[in-house]
């Protein structure tokens, strides 16, 4: 892929206990790598507590990964100075999924959307306010929002408000953290929507984190599974779906609720919880509760290897798969 | 009951805001205290504009009298009228407790600050500090600065501002640690918020309850501590009139017989205007906490 954005290489964080309580590191990420083409939507689901939102947050930097690399559009933004970083978060922005922690309720709207504009000094004042109205228009907002306070709207206005923050600082790239799992079903399609037709317009390069995989493979080019800190699998998302190669990409798969009752019959249902990540289990993360899983497998770490073109998986029982 | 009326959208200003005047506004006891404490307040603040005598002048055919109707509250020993002298010693004593507590809040919320965003190794450095400051024990700790310090209308500002401000650190430490970790903070240190914007669009707003509260009731603590130092001979020096050095003069047991008026006065104006601003503290506790509720 020639005309890459953002290339994230064997990022790790390991969250340390903090004061004076000496437990083992939590290892919220082990050794991520994943490519996004510019202009594409690459999604991110898994469980709990898998490592979702600490992909999403390392990459633009609001946690620091403990090692690693982020290079976006040719920086690496792990190793940005804090003036280069300021500079740099114009280019990136983030899109919460809680709409109702994510807006400040001191604030009105307009003030909330011109935040990021203020922080960076962008343009004048009036330039400033152009913009804002600008995205409040781009998320079909009335224009009287702007001076109104956030809890005057819903939960699915308020989303709107959140991504119209985003987009008001014209970013390239934007991590999108479950947008619209707060949100009612019947708000989620507008919203999703509304994001996929903003993408796809403002031509925005883009991280979906989700655990709803129906939401994922309507939004997403590309599809990555995570689990207890590490991929999986990742595949472009028509053929994630209609070939999973991953035992637990089956599992997750199966678990989506169907109307066929043939289709139900086959499903595949995980025992257990997912392991701490404090401990995980060696070799595979994910062989506690494999069906597929030998002896072998707790061994060595399995590598992510690339079945077919752009479609890679870490599991060493292929044949066993197919 | 006005609390629960629905939400009008249009007049917008701040909701939050709205609710706690109107919750304030409903609470009996708080408003007692204002009724008292805002005449008080305007009299110490105007009497040199209407009421004849000066606080340090001096009317020999006056010694020691009982209140009449020149000297409303009487005179003291040396022929000074009480009046003047007691709505002067509320000039000084309210100075020396809004200006200890305008320093003290703005210590204790910049310490607050630093240890909420400077890192573990300087938040662990300030809190022992802190808690070294909490755990001497008070009088002890005034009466050691105030020797330090000197007496006097500034060193017993100091003294006093400097005693109370760890308790608030504490608690804009623990808002701001909150704060810190809530979506829209983190929202704005992604677009690149410095320590400046945060503390000024978002920290200061979310602990203004915090600070409002510890203000009110620490100026009744500061006319108290000012009282008690002065009392002592550590805070505001005679001949320049406090509540607390006009209490000294009950020490005498002629005085404490004979003229009561010498002390009984400051001693009530010290007892209401401490009473009344604690109700006023209180009240505006009680609207600021969203979980109180009107009955």
């Amino acid at each position: 892929m020639d005309d890459l954005y953002l290339s994230v290489r064997n990022l790790t964080k390991h969250f340390q206990p903090s004061g004076f309580s000496r437990g083992p590191a939590v290892k919220a990420l082990q050794d991520i790598s994943f490519d996004i083409p510019r202009g594409q939507v690459v999604g991110l689901v898994g469980e709990s507590g898998s490592g979702k939102t600490t992909i999403g947050r390392s990459i633009l930097r609001l946690i620091e990964p403990t090692s690693g690399q982020v290079i976006m559009n040719g920086t690496d933004v792990v190793r940005l100075s804090a003036r280069g970083l300021r500079r740099q978060r114009r280019k990136m922005q983030y899109v919460f999924q809680d709409p109702f922690a994510s807006l400040s309720s001191r604030m009105t709207i307009g003030r909330i959307l011109m935040e990021g504009l203020d922080i960076q000094r962008l343009g004048s004042k009036s330039d400033r306010q152009a913009r804002a109205r600008a995205a409040l228009e781009m998320v079909e907002l009335p224009e009287d929002a702007f001076d109104r306070f956030a809890h005057e709207f819903s939960g699915g206005q308020r989303q709107r408000i959140g991504i119209a923050r985003a987009l008001a600082m014209q970013p390239e790239f934007v991590v999108a953290d479950e947008p619209v799992s707060a949100l009612d079903v019947s708000i989620q399609a507008q919203v999703l929507n509304l994001l996929r037709g903003l993408q796809m317009r403002l031509g925005l390069t883009m991280l979906f984190i989700s655990h709803d995989l129906a939401v994922v493979e309507y939004i997403c080019d590309t599809v990555i599974v995570l689990y207890l800190g590490r991929i999986m699998e990742i595949a472009p998302a028509a053929e994630l779906y209609a070939r999973p190669r991953h035992p637990y990409t089956r599992a997750l798969l199966s678990a989506i609720p169907t109307p066929d009752p043939i289709r139900r019959a086959k499903r595949q249902v995980l025992t257990g919880d997912i392991p701490s990540p404090a401990n995980p289990p060696s070799g595979c993360v994910f062989r506690t509760r494999c069906p597929l899983a030998v002896d072998a497998c707790a061994t060595s770490v399995p590598p992510l290897r690339e079945m077919v073109p752009g479609h890679s998986m870490a599991c060493i029982r292929d044949e066993a798969i197919i | 009951m006005s609390a629960t009326a629905p939400n009008d959208v249009g007049m917008a200003p701040s909701g939050s805001m709205m609710r706690a005047t109107l919750r304030f506004l409903s609470n009996r006891a708080a408003v007692m205290g204002l009724v008292i404490f805002l005449p008080i307040l305007l009299a110490i603040c105007t009497y040199s504009l209407w009421w004849p005598y000066g606080p340090n002048a001096i009317d020999l055919s006056a010694l020691n009298q009982g209140p009449s109707m020149t000297h409303w509250l009487g005179s003291d020993g040396v022929g000074r009228d009480v009046f003047a002298r007691l709505l002067q010693g509320g000039r000084t004593s309210l100075t020396v407790a809004v200006v200890s507590v305008v320093i003290s809040t703005a210590l204790g919320f910049l310490v607050g600050a630093l240890a909420a965003f400077g890192g573990r190794f300087v938040d662990g450095t300030l809190m022992r500090l802190v808690d070294l400051a909490m755990t001497l024990p008070p009088v002890i700790f005034l009466l050691v600065l105030a020797s330090i310090a000197g007496t006097g209308l500034f060193p017993t500002i100091m003294v006093i501002a400097l005693l109370s401000w760890p308790v608030l650190s504490r608690m804009v430490r623990a808002r701001l640690m909150e704060l810190r970790e809530r979506d829209f903070v983190v929202a704005a240190r992604g677009m690149g918020a410095g320590i400046r914007h945060l503390l000024l669009r978002h920290g200061l707003p979310n602990c203004m309850d915090i600070i409002v509260v510890f203000a009110t009731l620490q100026i009744a603590n500061a006319v108290l501590l000012e009282a008690g130092l002065s009392f002592l001979g550590l805070g505001i020096p005679p001949p320049e009139a406090s509540w607390g050095n006009m209490l000294n003069s009950a020490r005498s047991s002629v005085v404490l017989e004979q003229y009561p008026w010498q002390w009984m006065f400051p001693g009530a104006a010290l007892v209401l205007t401490v009473l009344a601003i604690n109700f006023i503290g209180d009240g505006l506790r009680d609207a600021f906490d969203p979980r109180s509720d009107l009955n």
